[in-house]
């Protein structure tokens, strides 16, 4: 060889054989790890102590973490419009199947132990303090005198969870589509906003409109422990909240030992004291904002879920198809205010 | 800068003619040349696609969307009040551009200083404040959360800038020698301002008022909070593509979209004619 | 100059400053107290964040990028379009103003649509050659040029046409170049309307939201603008932080303006 041909090729050894082991290292998973987190909005504060925790532990040791949250729908569109991404947390089922039908999540997502879940929630009513109006159950949102706060399903996806809960409680153990819809119109007849988000309904509800909000026992919990001046009742019956979580087809390795942490016993109590149901068994920890901090998350005696009450979420989206659906009808016939 | 100067002709429009156009030059072709191949990249391809995406479902798209009655009630709302809004920016941008040129009194720069605000404001913070202060608990009384007025407001906030930035450099432009030779000659303020002044400013009021009914056909954030969303009530156009969208309905929300753009420049031409006709009857 | 009888100009003032304090003034103080409430806590746990930090400073450098852009764009085509003639140019001149009536989620689908790396226009193409533009600051300055794109031309525009061109006739008659009368005449003229318009660009800059939201992939600490985050803050119970960098943002505007006001030579032209 040359001298000429040796430099180069020591040159080329020089910078193809780091990349080669640098590439071999992250493959292992060890200290060169990444991991991006896609998330639904009030997940940030809800991660920070379980991404922290995580690096402490072996498999997380020097993991680096790039985070985004937002809207559920709106992080959902970015990532099939290309939002590069290893895992994705997301508010309700219906937008992880549509990065699947784009073909950047794998359609076993949902095949784990907790069907592809990663926190719970209930939808609850959100009451001023001292629950003034003594609001107990779906009924009572009927009575007069009742000024609902809602997010709007056709603005929010998230919002949907509470529409169908009260729809759930319609058709009650045995009526059907007929009753479900009676008791949403009658219930929808006391609406005097319908903000666009939940994060707006709250806070819409905190500037003094309504005096019921329908929305997430996460949220009301989170409100609670940063100040808010609100009190929150989970009904007798409500419906369970769902939120998937999905690693898309080329997350990394470090990815899926975040995500194995996630639902261990450590990462779900992280969760929990931030004000999500764990979706395992046998962790129990204070959760600060909770009516009962020793006892947040109570058993709901009668438990609706989408899969049971509805027969799952393709039954329950048609619910607000903006041609057929028959809650998108009702909003559509909603004149709130003449 | 006076033109008496150059023994050009002062006629009662003032000097807003725009004198001699000149034919482009080379350097002015390839200054056009690039201007526009930005223009395009930025503006006119992108909004292409969206014209490109409603066409999807052809003319049956567009009267879908157009009898939808939500849609419908959003788009009369909407357009009614931006239309609203603009005159009042119209009546209030002048007379406050006036207050900041020709007027001196303590604390006229502190409201100068206000003007641009509104634009600096992310609109979700707006629609914070605007809810604190004109809702349910409001300190003074005045709660107009979830009703029209309302959409009034956000909007008049978000659009405030527009005619009184358009108008004030032109105003502080204007050559006092031909309103004092009016005056001189005997003519009263009223016509001074009537003939004089305000046909001087009827392109800059114009290109504000053009600007201030855009952005407020557009508006969103500030708006959404404190308007409560009521469909057929306090609900705007901007809601309904956003919902469109999260349904997954790409085609409506893009003809949605292109409604608004062609009644956005129906009114950008309007208002570009009534100026020349202003301009021309002086 | 036409001057006003006292009581009109008083009923002026009145109703000017009276309309613009309640809309406006009102409205800051309240933003102030919010973000004041506290001391100064709120601030020291915002701005403690390095994300949101980092948020401010990338809010600056989009609008830095924005406001030279457009003003470049601006001030050229209002030159364009007042000083010369020209097929299609009435056409050119309407389609200015309307990025201002583009709804900023009808903006960041556009762009998406466009500029996407899976199934976009260019994207892919773009994207294969190393130029990532959705998601990066390439579509974050280029929604932040959409939403101001009009507003140094729509200030320029009444000024050139108000002033009319006898300077800069009498300059091309007297024998000087094009770029000479530019330079000499016409720049010197505008200065104001360019000034104006540049602060209104800055500040409708550093306040964008909606189109960002959707092109920026929201990711804290790296396109995240300070718009952005205050919603993250908000949205995730931090109501204080959110309010201490709102009003942080709106100082940011607020400099600007009083930077210009001082600069402004004090008497009015007469």
């Amino acid at each position: 060889m040359t001298h000429r041909h040796r430099i180069i090729a020591l040159t080329a050894a020089a910078v193809v054989v780091p990349a080669v082991l640098a590439g071999c290292g992250s493959s292992s998973g060890s200290s060169s790890g990444k991991v991006s987190v896609v998330g639904f909005s009030v997940l940030k504060t809800a991660n920070t102590p379980v991404i922290a925790d995580f690096q402490k532990t072996s498999a997380g040791k020097g993991v680096t973490f790039s985070q985004s949250y937002g809207a559920s729908g709106d992080q959902s569109r970015a990532v099939i419009g290309g939002l590069p991404t290893d895992e994705v947390h997301l508010s309700l089922q219906p937008d992880v199947d549509n990065i699947v039908k784009a073909g950047l999540v794998d359609s076993t997502w949902d095949q784990t132990p907790t069907k592809g879940m990663l926190t719970d929630s209930e939808v609850v009513f959100v009451v001023r303090k001292g629950n003034p109006l003594g609001i107990r159950g779906w009924d009572d949102l009927t009575k007069s005198g009742v000024k609902l706060v809602t997010p709007n399903p056709a603005s929010s996806g998230g919002a949907k969870w509470d529409l169908l809960a009260a729809w759930a409680h319609g058709e009650g153990t045995s009526g059907g589509d007929p009753q479900g819809q009676a008791f949403v119109t009658k219930m929808l007849g006391n609406a005097v906003a319908l903000p666009d988000s939940a994060s707006d309904a709250l806070a819409s509800f905190l500037a003094g409109n309504g005096n019921v909000l329908l929305a997430y026992e996460s949220d009301a919990i989170a409100a609670r422990a940063a100040g808010d001046d609100i009190d929150y009742v989970v009904p007798d019956d409500t419906l369970l909240i769902q939120n998937p979580v999905a690693l898309t087809k080329d997350a990394s390795t470090a990815a899926k030992d975040f995500l194995k942490f996630q639902l261990s016993t450590a990462g779900q109590a992280d969760y929990a004291r931030s004000g999500f149901r764990p979706v395992i068994e046998g962790t129990s920890v204070d959760v600060p904002g909770a009516n009962d901090p020793s006892n947040a998350y109570p058993a709901v005696p009668t438990q609706y879920t989408i899969d049971k009450t509805f027969g799952g979420w393709d039954k329950a989206n048609a619910y607000f198809d903006d041609s057929t659906g028959a809650i998108a009808k009702i909003l559509s016939g909603l004149h709130v205010g003449g | 800068m006076s033109s008496a100067v150059l023994g050009q002709d002062t006629r009662a429009v003032g000097r807003g003619r725009p004198g001699v156009r000149l034919n482009l030059t080379p350097g002015s072709t390839l200054g056009l040349g690039v201007a526009m191949l930005w223009f395009s990249l930025l503006v006119l391809i992108p909004l292409a696609a969206i014209v490109a995406t409603a066409g999807k479902d052809g003319v049956h798209g567009y009267v879908e969307v157009l009898e939808n009655p939500q849609t419908w009630a959003a788009i009369k709302l909407t357009v009614g009040q931006s239309a609203l809004v603009t005159l009042l920016n119209v009546v209030m941008g002048t007379l406050i551009a006036w207050v900041l040129v020709r007027d001196r009194f303590w604390g006229r720069g502190l409201l100068d200083v206000l003007i641009d605000i509104p634009f600096a404001m992310p609109t979700i913070v707006t629609g914070l404040v605007l809810l604190g202060l004109y809702g349910p608990q409001s300190p003074l009384g005045v709660n107009v959360a979830n009703q029209r007025a309302s959409v009034t407001l956000a909007l008049a906030f978000v659009t405030l800038p527009f005619i009184v930035r358009t108008v004030q450099p032109v105003l502080a432009e204007l050559d006092a020698d031909v309103e004092e030779a009016a005056a001189s000659l005997g003519a009263r303020r009223l016509t001074i301002l009537r003939r004089l002044v305000l046909p001087s400013l009827v392109p800059a009021i114009t290109a504000g008022a053009a600007l201030s009914f855009a952005r407020a056909i557009s508006e969103y954030g500030s708006l959404v909070l404190i308007s409560g969303n009521l469909p057929y009530k306090t609900q705007v156009v901007s809601v309904r593509v956003s919902s469109f969208i999260e349904g997954g309905d790409q085609t409506s929300a893009a003809a949605l979209a292109t409604i608004m753009l062609a009644v956005a420049l129906f009114v950008i031409v309007m208002l570009d004619i009534i100026q020349r006709r202003v301009a021309r009857r002086g | 100059m036409v001057e006003l009888s006292a009581p009109v100009k008083w009923a002026l003032r009145l109703i000017a400053v009276g309309y613009v304090l309640m809309l406006v003034g009102w409205p800051m103080v309240t933003l102030a107290q919010n973000a004041f409430s506290d001391g100064l806590t709120n601030f020291t746990s915002a701005f403690s964040d390095p994300d949101v930090v980092h948020a401010m400073v990338l809010t600056i450098e989009i609008s830095g990028w924005a406001v030279a852009i457009n003003t470049v764009f601006g001030v050229g085509m209002a030159l364009l379009l007042v000083r010369y003639e020209f097929p299609g140019k009435r056409v050119l001149s309407a389609l200015v103003d309307l990025p201002m009536a583009v709804s900023p989620v009808v903006i960041g689908l556009a762009l998406l649509l466009v500029y996407n790396g899976r199934t976009g226009w260019f994207g892919p193409t773009l994207e294969a050659n190393g130029v990532q533009v959705m998601f990066a600051m390439p579509a974050m300055i280029m929604a932040t040029c959409f939403v101001s794109l009009p507003l140094v031309v729509r200030e320029v525009v009444p000024v050139l046409t108000e002033i009319g061109d006898d300077q800069e006739q009498a300059a091309r008659s007297l024998g000087a170049s094009a770029t000479q009368t530019l330079r000499r005449i016409t720049l010197p003229a505008i200065k104001w309307a360019v000034v104006y318009g540049v602060v209104l660009t800055f500040a409708r800059s550093i306040g964008e939201y909606g189109a960002l939201k959707i092109v920026s992939g929201n990711l804290s600490g790296q396109t995240q603008n300070a718009p952005l985050v205050i919603a993250q803050l908000y949205d995730n119970f931090a109501k204080g932080e959110a309010y201490a960098v709102a009003f942080t943002l709106v100082l940011l505007a607020v400099l600007c303006i009083v930077i210009v006001s001082l600069l402004r030579p004090k008497e009015s032209s007469s």
